[in-house]
């Protein structure tokens, strides 16, 4: 099966360069302090944000001059189209940790000495690119917690098809069929790059092309998720909007 | 952009059912490709031009667009250039590459064609054209569904300026579309509107079908592919793939993975319409019913009584697992070369062709070209096999010249053996170097050109990682006439007493780069073939025989293996690097041998060969000490006429000291080299095996062997070597040399494989006896070495990596299609030797000594070592004939006799060879029995000679690793 067409389709009717369908809602659950809920195609993710709030477990580890960042990355058993036995393994574990490194890299620590901040993520349904979604439905959450950052952790996959086309933001027919797939989680406004991961070995000649296909996924990401951000501020915070909906009542 | 979810239900491996839930985008950005469209912004690619209609049948103006089963179907026609203007649509295209890979592939190269003005039409990710499938639809109903909206968005799309025509066979969906308004038709009634008699005579075959129904039916029905799922799920039925026996036409065999032992297929209501190398579904006969292959040359002829052999049968002994053909799972079936068999009505329209190819049955074709064809070579393919029909259904492609004629004729070999020989395209020719492009068309400015071309590369760009082996003493061994000279060595003394070995290959990879397209089609070609005569590049000619080819005088680049070895042949150190060389002389074998046999010459090339000789012959006794094979396959070549072609005279090819001198260090080179890039790249090398042979398929040979009281030990490559050495016979010289060439036909076929794929243990050459090999010594003519010099290139850090060369999948699979290109080549070469042996027998009767090879039921198969040819003698007689000589076969001894002489396995005869061109189209060569001497049998003797020329010659170095390609060639009977 081709990954590309001759026609320069993908599998899914995408040409080589075009993300999937975005759509997210930030604030959607009232417990935690910050929310969102991000699909990106068939990939469906939550995430909840608790705190900062003060040091539950390992008080004498935790350092004195910034807070500690608590993740955890689990899969819903329904998730994927078999049901899934255990919702946190050991491929959970890892990527917990990669969540918690890129994170990291984004909140200002330091303003939130002797506390504590947690990031729940949970997959509702997979189709590929996993992890990019997690990290982007965290970054939505933490804003929606009010948690300052130096800016937003974007993250997007690529991979290449027959060879020589890398294609931007992969989708789970797409990981399994086609050759190592690349996932990256940028700064977007510094360029820092917070993680980057392939699944294979990836040949030198490729990773540049691959690498930069990612990045731009991630720039694109990131214009769509601003966009949607200053829109629901706008309608949660704008004075004109304040209460309408009661008042016409 | 709008989005939609495709879902469907599949079954894992393990029987779980999951339901898979896919991403859908419809697009708005797809245009239609029509030249006339002013409404589709993103209209790229417009191939569709505005169409002058010639059709008499449809006068409107229009473009046509066909459904899966007309492109599946009709694909012959499809690439005649008078259909133009045709949209596929992606729904069609899906549907036939899943169904026929091989209709894809065609059709593919067609829509690349541009002026034929093919468009594809992405229906299925166009937001107008995308339909849901309802709930309950059968994927084919579905898919005609999408047919039609398409076409019906297509009319509307065009504002009637130009109609789009539906073609389609199938009556039913016909209707349908005629009853929502688009225009259709079929095919068929298409181009008959067109009035053309080629593009007539290419439509498949399937509407006679209709009117043989009637007929009473020749073979069982087919089961359905739900039952034969479920049967071979079950465990009642075996799938394999069905090989066709060249002897005998109502005999197969299919080769069902896991099984030791082929299930054999005997009669025509077994094979049930099966066709060489099809997938077929078989059903085992209970036990009882088990038989052994006949023994019996059946040849489809009219005058041979089969049908009388094959009734006679007795029950053997030995029986074969024995099965029936109860379906057909995938059909191999190509485009197959030929002749129209003599008709004897005259106007008659249908007419039988006769394959060149005999394990393929003949086919019923429908033709108005009778006349014209009646005396050409022609390409027919197969539409169908009805129950009723003895013969499959065809129709006519196209014709490739006069019967006899070589051109013709070479064209059939090179295309039965699917050899790729067109010429090379110009973005292959583009990958040439740039500097030749000045070249005129003398041959004096090529050489002045390329000297200073190849100076100035080596000085300029490529001095830096080359060695400048300009100034050693290297020279060059190779058959005469040989124009593509890949190797050239050296050898000098060294103070501390060892000496400077070294072996220069041409280095190839300099100019062919990986992924370019020379590279592509160079991997496409992986071999080049050596036809008498003529010679298919596997480079194109600037490289194969000037730019590379290691010529005497010039300066050539090189990659070189450099050994510094003990008098005892011991290496104690080498090297691998690349180069620039000057070969001191090209020399032929025998020029070489009277250099080393003039001891009066002792300048410093003299000396060299000397010592590479001394070299040479510890080397090959160490070699034959660890157990490797010295097998016999009687090569000849034919002394060609310079002017007509035609062979005059074949002499078997001599074996010089020198041959095998240049032989011992090529494979030195190539166990090296296999060691130092599986040493750097333990996944990815490309090395070559030889697979042991399993003891089964040495048993005939030990039976053979054994009549005669000699004894074979096969347990290992060691002790088959040395019992082979004993078995000699002081009353018949040949007897050793057929023991080998039989020994040979026993063997395995050796072939290349990434080295991950395998364990050390299975990288074994049996025929070597080396426990890793590779090809490295001939880039300019196999494929497989321009990978392993790109491999070590890499391993010397002159060269970096590139992504193809470090996936083991690739690689694996592009071994793959080496080792079938290589086989298919050998193929090519054994047939144009015999179709020389045919064109040398013309008009000639000779006499030839030839050997007892197999005693069949009511045959003996003959081999005639001077023209290294393998005959049919027939015992019984003719149909209608009367034959006074009476011949007894004994099965157990496997002997012949009539009267007092008995004939066995491995006996001298005489044989009266003559070519029978009664048969205008199918000529044969004729074996009549000289000597010994049978009243009414045999033929009295006679004699004659002729004179000599050469012709092109293929370097024959590793001919040990030839073996590996056994059979010999056959002749036609």
């Amino acid at each position: 099966m081709d990954l590309l067409s001759r026609q320069g389709l993908r599998t899914d009717g995408r040409r080589s360069g075009e993300l999937r369908r975005i759509r997210c809602k930030m604030g959607v659950f009232n417990q935690p302090d910050g929310s969102a809920y991000l699909e990106q195609g068939n990939t469906k993710v939550v995430a909840a944000i608790y705190g900062p709030h003060e040091i539950r477990t390992n008080r004498s580890k935790a350092p004195n001059d910034c807070a500690v960042i608590n993740c955890q990355y689990s899969m819903a058993t329904f998730s994927r189209s078999e049901r899934k036995r255990r919702p946190r393994d050991n491929k959970s574990a890892e990527l917990t940790l990669h969540l918690k490194q890129a994170m990291a890299t984004a909140i200002k620590t330091d303003l939130y000495p002797k506390s504590q901040i947690d990031i729940f993520v949970q997959v509702l349904q997979s189709d590929g690119g996993n992890y990019s979604v997690c990290v982007n439905a965290a970054t939505l959450a933490l804003i929606d917690a009010g948690i300052a950052m130096e800016e937003f952790v974007i993250s997007c996959t690529s991979s290449l098809a027959n060879g020589e086309t890398p294609l931007v933001d992969i989708s789970h027919l797409e990981e399994t069929m086609g050759g190592p797939s690349l996932t990256v989680a940028i700064l977007p406004i510094s360029g820092k790059i917070a993680m980057l991961e392939t699944s294979q070995r990836i040949h030198i000649n490729h990773l540049e092309p691959v690498l930069s296909e990612a990045v731009r996924g991630c720039r694109y990401i990131y214009e769509i998720l601003n966009k949607i951000i200053k829109k629901h501020y706008e309608e949660i915070g704008g004075a004109l909007n304040w209460g309408t909906e009661e008042y016409n009542i | 952009m709008k989005v939609t979810s495709k879902t469907f239900i599949r079954k894992t491996k393990r029987g779980n059912i999951l339901k898979i839930v896919r991403e859908h985008y419809l697009r708005d950005d797809i245009g239609c490709g029509s030249k006339i469209c002013k409404k589709c912004k993103h209209n790229n690619e417009k191939p569709l031009v505005k169409h002058q209609s010639i059709n008499t049948d449809f006068p409107d103006k229009h473009y046509l667009l066909v459904d899966t089963n007309v492109v599946l179907h009709q694909i012959d026609a499809l690439e005649d250039d008078t259909l133009k203007n045709v949209i596929i649509l992606q729904t069609v295209l899906e549907e036939v590459k899943h169904l026929s890979h091989s209709v894809y592939k065609r059709l593919m190269d067609i829509i690349g064609n541009y002026s034929r003005s093919f468009y594809v039409f992405v229906n299925v990710y166009h937001k107008d054209t995308y339909v849901e499938r309802v709930r309950g639809e059968s994927p084919n109903d579905y898919n005609d569904r999408m047919i039609r909206v398409a076409a019906l968005w297509y009319n509307k799309h065009l504002d009637d300026k130009i109609k789009v025509l539906l073609l389609s066979s199938d009556e039913a969906s016909k209707a349908k579309a005629i009853n929502e308004g688009i225009p259709t038709m079929s095919l068929e009634q298409y181009v008959s509107g067109l009035n053309n008699v080629t593009l007539t005579d290419k439509l498949s075959n399937r509407s006679c079908m209709v009117e043989e129904t009637s007929k009473e039916p020749i073979f069982p029905p087919h089961l359905t592919p739900a039952i034969i799922h479920q049967g071979i799920k079950s465990g009642k039925l075996m799938q394999g793939t069905f090989f066709a026996s060249t002897d005998n036409f109502l005999e197969g065999n299919v080769f069902v993975e896991g099984q030791e032992k082929n299930i054999l297929l005997q009669g025509r209501e077994h094979l049930n319409r099966a066709i060489n190398g099809d997938i077929v579904a078989i059903e085992m006969l209970p036990e009882s019913q088990w038989s052994a292959p006949a023994n019996l040359v059946l040849a489809d002829y009219d005058d041979l009584d089969l049908e009388n052999g094959l009734d006679t049968v007795e029950k053997p002994k030995e029986k074969y697992p024995t099965g029936k053909v109860v379906g057909i799972i995938r059909k191999k079936w190509r485009q197959y070369c030929g002749i129209i068999q003599h008709s004897l009505v005259e106007n008659a329209t249908r007419h039988l062709f006769v394959p060149a190819d005999k394990k393929i049955p003949k086919i019923r074709i429908e033709t108005r070209q009778y006349d014209k064809l009646k005396d050409q070579r022609v390409i027919v393919a197969i539409d169908t096999w009805p129950r009723t029909s003895r013969y499959p259904l065809g129709h006519f492609v196209r014709s490739l010249g006069k019967i006899g004629e070589r051109e013709a004729e070479n064209e059939v070999i090179l295309l039965e053996h699917d050899v790729p020989h067109s010429k090379f395209s110009d973005e292959v020719l583009r990958c040439l170097p740039k500097e030749t492009w000045t070249i005129s068309a003398t041959v004096n400015i090529v050489k002045i050109a390329h000297s200073t071309l190849v100076s100035t590369i080596s000085i300029t760009i490529d001095l830096v990682g080359r060695k400048d082996f300009r100034d050693l003493d290297i020279c060059s061994v190779d058959p005469p006439g040989c124009t593509d000279i890949d190797d050239a060595l050296h050898c000098m003394p060294l103070e501390n007493g060892n000496f400077q070995v070294g072996v220069h290959i041409a280095d190839v990879t300099h100019f062919v780069k990986p992924g370019t397209a020379i590279d592509i089609e160079a991997s496409q070609r992986a071999t080049t073939v050596y036809l008498t005569g003529r010679r298919i590049d596997m480079v194109p000619g600037l490289l194969s025989s000037n730019l590379c080819s290691l010529r005497g005088g010039e300066e050539r680049l090189a990659f070189s293996c450099v050994w510094e070895m003990t008098p005892n042949a011991d290496i104690v150190n080498s090297s691998y690097t690349k180069s620039v060389i000057k070969s001191k002389a090209a020399m032929t074998y025998d020029q070489a041998q009277l250099i080393i046999d003039d001891q009066n010459q002792d300048n410093s090339i003299a000396l060299g060969l000397r010592q590479l000789n001394k070299f040479a012959k510890i080397l090959k006794k160490r070699r034959i000490d660890a157990g490797a094979l010295v097998l016999a396959s009687p090569e000849i070549r034919f002394l060609v006429d310079s002017e007509t072609r035609d062979p005059l005279d074949v002499e078997v090819k001599q074996l010089k000291e020198t041959n095998s001198m240049v032989e011992e260090f090529m494979l030195l080179a190539n166990v090296e080299v296999a060691k130092k890039i599986y040493s750097d790249f333990p996944e990815f090398a490309v090395l070559r095996r030889h697979p042991k042979p399993p003891p089964s398929n040495f048993e005939s040979l030990i039976k053979a062997a054994a009549h005669l009281g000699v004894e074979l030990n096969v347990d290992s490559s060691r002790d088959l070597a040395n019992s082979l050495d004993k078995a000699v016979k002081l009353d018949n010289p040949f007897f050793n040399t057929m023991l080998r060439i039989l020994a040979t036909r026993c063997m395995l076929q050796a072939v290349y494989f990434a080295s991950g794929t395998k364990t050390y243990d299975e990288f074994l050459h049996y025929g070597l006896a080396a426990p890793i090999y590779t090809h490295f010594t001939s880039p300019i003519r196999r494929y497989a070495d321009v990978l392993v010099h790109r491999l070590l290139a890499v391993s010397i850090a002159s060269d970096s990596t590139t992504p193809e060369m470090l996936d083991k999948r690739k690689i694996e699979g592009l071994c793959q299609t080496l080792n079938i290109r290589t086989r298919m080549s050998a193929y090519a070469e054994r047939a144009s030797v015999a179709l020389n042996t045919h064109i040398f027998f013309r008009g000639k009767i000779r006499d030839e000594e030839g050997y007892i090879l197999y005693v069949r039921k009511n045959a003996l198969q003959i081999l005639i070592p001077k023209y290294g040819l393998e005959g049919t003698l027939f015992l019984s007689p003719r149909k209608g004939q009367l034959q006074a000589a009476i011949f007894t076969y004994n099965e157990d001894e496997q002997t012949q006799r009539c009267g007092d002489i008995v004939f066995r396995t491995f006996d001298p005869v005489s044989v009266q060879l003559s070519l029978d061109s009664s048969n205008v189209q199918h000529e044969r060569i004729v074996l009549k029995l000289v000597k010994p001497e049978i009243p009414n049998f045999s033929v009295p003797s006679i004699n004659t000679s002729t004179v000599n020329v050469q012709q092109p010659q293929k370097n024959p170095h590793e001919p040990c690793d030839s073996i590996c390609e056994p059979q010999l060639k056959k002749a036609k009977i």
